[in-house]
Parts: structure tokens; C-alpha cells; sequence
């Protein structure tokens, strides 16, 4: 249950982060003001040792096709950048969460959302990452992150998100 | 065609007394067959049934009304109103004025009475073909605890709807379900229990976990269900009664989802994801041995199986999309059953063992959708932006469902159709609803 909890802060977190990741790279790319000169504060999103680096410059989330599993150039390429992180951030274990849009029964949903997070997941471990340091959960379509019923939202909903965590899996 | 004279239901039965010549058959065999095209519900009249003291008054008036809920709920039946009654049913044991019900087009006649004592209501009722100037069947009579007064009503309107229909009866059974509030991206999710007609809801779980699709054991004692307690999806069993639950024996490192029973209560099916990959297993509740059944590279899902035990109907996208196939429980060559245009999911086996029921998902829209068990008389029943996860009642006549609505303020209610799919009607619930699963009849 504390578990559970936690994903949802997260997940949380996240689909605020994500909402204002346009901004955040426009003010982050002119490299000037906000943090203060230059300093880089511990645990923020400009201390490329946190999970707030990860989450949002690395980025934490791949997305997918209908149907599909097979991760796209550009979410291989968000993977190479998880995968050198957590080489070099091995403090730091991962549930990956498999997600479908809501375009389809529960039951196949949640293996839908197995497959995607299971195709981040054994991506890492070609870069490098050991498999013990990467579990797989699926949502299915139960956690959407965007609420429309629009290939808009259906496509942020059809993802699979590397969620971190100091320590040791459990 | 249903309409007919109701004396004409007998003719084969053995229980009638006097059922002499006075009975004029018109054509041939009648009864309200569900199945035919025509919809003229039949009139029936259910005047409050007598109260044997003053403080059985209001429970003898609430049991006439939940039996005229019920047969009016099939859309088979329609109510003469009490206004239009020209006599009233004031002694259960006097004779009946035929005349007075015939007059009013009554072509049914439902009288009780009710005795209320120490805790217990004894309901005792008889139904007459008013245009026969006969009884239908022999009178019966329930007894029970007066909390339990609704389903001393459901008994009878079984009784009356068995009698006329000769379909088995379904009224006096409960519906597991999910009951939701939130929004879609904070939905809770806790497991409840209703009668099926959305009276007595009472809930099994609290939300601190998402719960997913309950499924009634065969005889209604326990509940399958998944949750994320643990934080992975994993299956659950919990006692009705005690309301108690336990975690079913689960792998490190796997996600285990969409159970349901075997027919002997013992064994359940499921699906197991490993690696990525979803297939078919059965397990043991008692040992928690499992025996897995599907290996393809493919997703297997939503298994059901067919009442004698024998077969399993599953669903896969071997084929490239999410379609129905059929094998033997002990495993072998599934058979495709689905050809259709479009994506079939969670196949469930009648109870009757004649149809399966579906989700299909074509041009954008989702149904829920009969075919024999070959495949053969595909027909949709419903069409909605999202109606998903059919279940039968115990009779395999109706099926309830859940409907979600499209955009940002969608929300998951219950819905019910006929077979033949009329009667599509809301079940109502207390909070949002999703995933119903039908219990037996009750005993």
C-alpha cells in the first residue's frame, strides 16, 4: 500500500513536470537566471545526480504506437540516456510501469502495458543495466495521465516511465 | 404473440386443478418467448399483498412493489396500474373476480399475503391467468428475517417470471462489481456487492489499492479478484461472508490478472506476464500447484470456461489482433472462433452453455456481442463510445455490462441488456461502477 502510494506521488509529480516541460527547457537552455549563478542546488533538476535530472532532462518516459510495443528511434534514444544514468547512478533502482491508452478491454490492457514496459526494460539491460536493478509493472489503462478521449491524450497515455528509487529492490 | 391467452402456458403441465375445457388454445403453443421479435409486454396486475397484522402493512406493500420491479425490469411484463383496479385484493384466500381483472386487461394476476413475527415475514402468494379463470402453478410461500424481505420478493417474482416465461429465474441473485469515484486520472477503486437490482450494496475492500474485475465463485461464496496491494497485480480470493481475503500463490518478478473460476470451485484460470509475455495458467486454490496452458509468444487473456468444465474460450492477438479461441482445459490447438471485422476481447461462456457473450471493438466503438460457441450468429447487442466485460445472468437471458462515457468527465456506470438486445437499461449504483460479475441464483 505504501508502495502504491508512492507511485501515485510520483506519478503525480510527473504529470506536473511533464506539463511544464516546454517552459522548463526554454529557461534552463538560456542557462541565465532561477538557480542563481551558476550553483547547482543538490537534488534539483540541474544536479545531473537526481531523479529530478532524470525525470526531466533525460527524461523519464518512452511512448508508443497503438497496439505497439516496439520503441521508436527517439525512445531508444531516451533509453540510451536512462541506461547511462543508471550506469552511472547505482544507487538508484527502477520499477518500470507499462501503460495503454483507453482504446481497449482491462484484461488486454494490462498485458499490453507489460509488453511496452518490458521492451523499456530489456532495452536498458542491452545498454548495460542489470536486470536485477529493473522490475516491470502494468497499469493497463488505469492510470492515464492525460483524461482526453483524443489521440492527443491517448498518445502521452501509451507509455512506459522508469520511476526510481534510492536503495535495493524489494 | 405474446399476448395470447396465458391459460395456454400449461397445456403440458401437470399441476393444474380444473384445468378443464374451459381453455380456448388460438394457435398452438404460447408462452412469452424472449427470443421472438415481438415486444408486447404482458399486462399484469400485483395488487399490495394482504398484511396479516398493521405492522406487516408496509413490508406486504414494499414486496408487491419490488415484484412489480422485477417483472416490469425484463420488459416483458407491464403493470396495470393500482388506479385502474375496479376490485381490490383485500382476503389472500377469497375467490378472484375474474371479471373485475379481465375488465382492466390484466392478464396476469399476482396476489399474497404477508404475516410478520418474532423477526421472521412469511410470504405467502398465488398467480392466476385471469382470461382462464385460473391459477398458474400452486401457491408457495417463503419465510425468512424480515431484513431479508427483498429477497422473499425476488423469490416470487422468479416464481411468477419462471412460470409464464419458462426461462429459469434470475431476480433473486447479487452482482460483484467496481465501484469507482474520482477522476479518470485518480480513479478509486473499491470492491462492492449488490443485489442485482442495485438494492443492498455493501463494499468488500477499501480503495487504498486498485481492484479489477471480482468474479463470483459457482456457487457464490467466494470472489476472485485482482489488486495491487502488493504494488504488482496479483489475485486474490476473499470470502463473501467473512468478507475476508488472501493473496493466491504468486511468482517474484510476475503479474497475475483476469481469473475466474472453474466450475468446481476448486480451480482457477488466469493470466500470468512473464518477460513481457502474458499466457494461460490454472491453479489449485487449495495447493496453489499451476499448470500452465498457453506458450505462445503472443497475449492470452480473459479465459472463461464452458459449464460442463471441459473447454476454455480465451482471448489472443496470435493472429495480429485481439481475437476468441476455444480449447480443451487440459490445453491443445485453440480454435479461432472470431471473424469478424474488429478486436474481440473477455469472452464469457452462458451458463446455458449456448452462446458467448464479448467485447468487440470495431471502427471506433466498442459492443457487446453474442455468437454460438463455433462462432457462427454473431450478433452485437449494444454499441457506445466504451461498453466492455460482459456477464450473464444466472438464466443466460440477460446481460449486465459496464458503459463508460467519452472525454475528460467520462465515467463507468452498469448497464443491462437482453440477449436479444432489447431492453438496454441502466443498473443504478451509488458511485461509478465498472467490471459486474453475475452471481448464481441463490439458494
Amino acid at each position: 500500500m505504501s508502495t502504491l502510494t508512492k507511485f501515485l506521488m510520483i506519478g503525480s509529480m510527473l504529470a506536473m513536470a511533464a506539463c511544464t516541460n516546454a517552459g522548463r527547457f526554454g529557461a534552463d537552455g538560456t542557462g541565465a537566471s532561477g538557480v542563481g549563478s551558476g550553483a547547482i542546488v543538490p537534488g534539483s533538476a540541474n544536479d545531473p545526480t537526481s531523479p529530478a535530472y532524470f525525470n526531466q532532462t533525460i527524461g523519464d518516459r518512452v511512448l508508443f504506437l497503438v497496439d505497439q510495443s516496439n520503441l521508436s528511434p527517439e525512445a531508444q534514444q531516451i533509453l540510451n540516456g536512462q541506461a547511462q544514468w543508471l550506469s552511472q547512478n547505482v544507487d538508484y533502482v527502477a520499477v518500470i510501469e507499462g501503460h495503454a491508452d483507453e482504446q481497449g478491454t482491462r484484461e488486454y490492457n494490462l498485458a499490453l502495458g507489460a509488453r511496452r514496459a518490458n521492451a523499456a526494460r530489456e532495452y536498458l539491460i542491452s545498454r548495460g543495466v542489470a536486470g536485477n536493478r529493473l522490475k516491470v509493472v502494468s497499469y493497463g489503462k488505469e492510470r492515464p495521465i492525460e483524461i482526453c478521449s483524443e489521440e492527443a491524450c491517448y498518445a502521452k497515455n501509451r507509455r512506459a516511465v522508469t520511476v526510481l528509487s534510492a536503495g535495493v529492490l524489494g | 404473440m405474446m399476448m395470447k391467452h396465458l391459460a395456454s402456458l400449461f397445456l403440458g403441465a401437470v399441476c393444474l386443478f380444473g384445468a378443464t375445457g374451459a381453455v380456448v388454445a388460438q394457435d398452438g403453443p404460447l408462452r412469452i418467448e424472449i427470443t421472438d421479435g415481438v415486444i408486447e409486454p404482458l399486462p399484469f396486475a400485483v395488487p399490495d399483498f394482504v398484511p396479516g397484522s398493521g405492522e406487516a402493512g408496509e413490508t406486504a406493500r414494499q414486496i408487491s412493489r419490488v415484484i412489480a420491479a422485477d417483472l416490469t425490469g425484463t420488459g416483458l411484463f407491464r403493470e396495470v396500474p393500482a388506479s385502474a383496479y375496479i376490485s381490490q385484493v383485500a382476503d389472500f384466500g377469497a375467490p378472484v373476480a375474474y371479471a373485475d381483472w379481465k375488465a382492466i386487461n390484466a392478464q396476469a394476476l399476482i396476489t399474497g399475503a404477508v404475516n410478520v413475527a418474532g423477526g421472521n415475514v412469511t410470504v405467502q402468494f398465488r398467480v392466476y391467468d385471469v382470461f382462464s379463470d385460473s391459477e398458474i402453478g400452486n401457491g408457495l410461500q417463503f419465510s425468512g428475517p424480515v431484513a431479508g424481505w427483498r429477497r422473499m420478493a425476488h423469490k416470487v417474482a422468479d416464481a411468477v417470471y419462471s412460470r409464464i416465461t419458462g426461462e429459469g429465474a434470475y431476480f433473486d441473485s447479487r452482482v460483484v462489481y467496481v465501484s469507482e469515484t474520482g477522476p479518470k486520472d485518480d480513479r478509486r477503486k473499491r470492491l462492492a456487492v449488490m443485489d442485482y437490482d442495485g438494492a443492498n450494496v455493501q463494499y468488500l475492500t477499501d480503495s487504498s489499492s486498485i481492484v479489477l474485475a471480482p468474479r463470483f465463485s459457482p456457487n457464490g461464496d467466494r470472489v476472485l479478484y485482482t489488486s495491487y496491494e502488493s504494488g504488482f497485480p496479483r489475485i486474490y480470493v476473499l470470502d463473501v461472508g467473512a468478507v475476508q481475503q488472501r493473496g493466491l500463490q504468486s511468482t517474484e518478478g510476475t503479474m497475475s490478472f483476469a481469473p475466474r473460476f472453474a466450475p468446481d470451485g476448486q480451480t482457477v484460470v488466469y493470466s500470468l506476464t512473464e518477460g513481457g509475455n502474458t499466457d494461460i495458467y490454472s491453479m489449485s486454490i487449495a495447493t496453489g500447484q499451476s499448470t500452465r496452458l498457453t506458450t505462445a509468444p503472443s497475449i492470452e487473456t480473459a479465459p472463461s470456461f464452458s459449464p460442463d468444465g471441459g473447454r476454455l474460450v480465451f482471448e489472443s492477438d496470435r493472429s495480429g489482433t485481439p481475437q476468441l479461441y476455444i480449447m480443451p482445459v487440459g490445453g491443445g490447438e485453440p480454435t479461432r472462433i472470431s471473424f469478424g471485422q474488429g478486436r474481440y476481447g473477455t469472452p464469457v461462456w452462458s451458463p446455458r452453455g449456448d452462446l458467448i457473450a464479448f467485447t468487440k471493438q470495431s471502427k471506433g466503438r466498442f459492443h457487446i456481442g453474442v455468437m454460438r460457441t463455433d462462432g457462427s450468429e454473431e450478433r452485437l447487442l449494444t454499441a457506445s463510445f466504451l461498453d466492455e466485460g460482459p456477464t450473464w445472468a444466472p438464466n443466460g437471458r440477460v446481460l449486465m455490462f459496464a458503459r463508460e462515457t467519452q472525454g475528460a468527465q467520462g465515467q463507468s456506470s452498469l448497464y443491462s441488456v437482453d440477449i436479444t438486445g432489447r431492453n438496454l437499461k441502466a443498473v443504478p449504483t451509488p458511485e461509478g461502477a465498472s467490471d459486474p460479475s453475475w452471481s448464481p441464483l441463490q439458494n
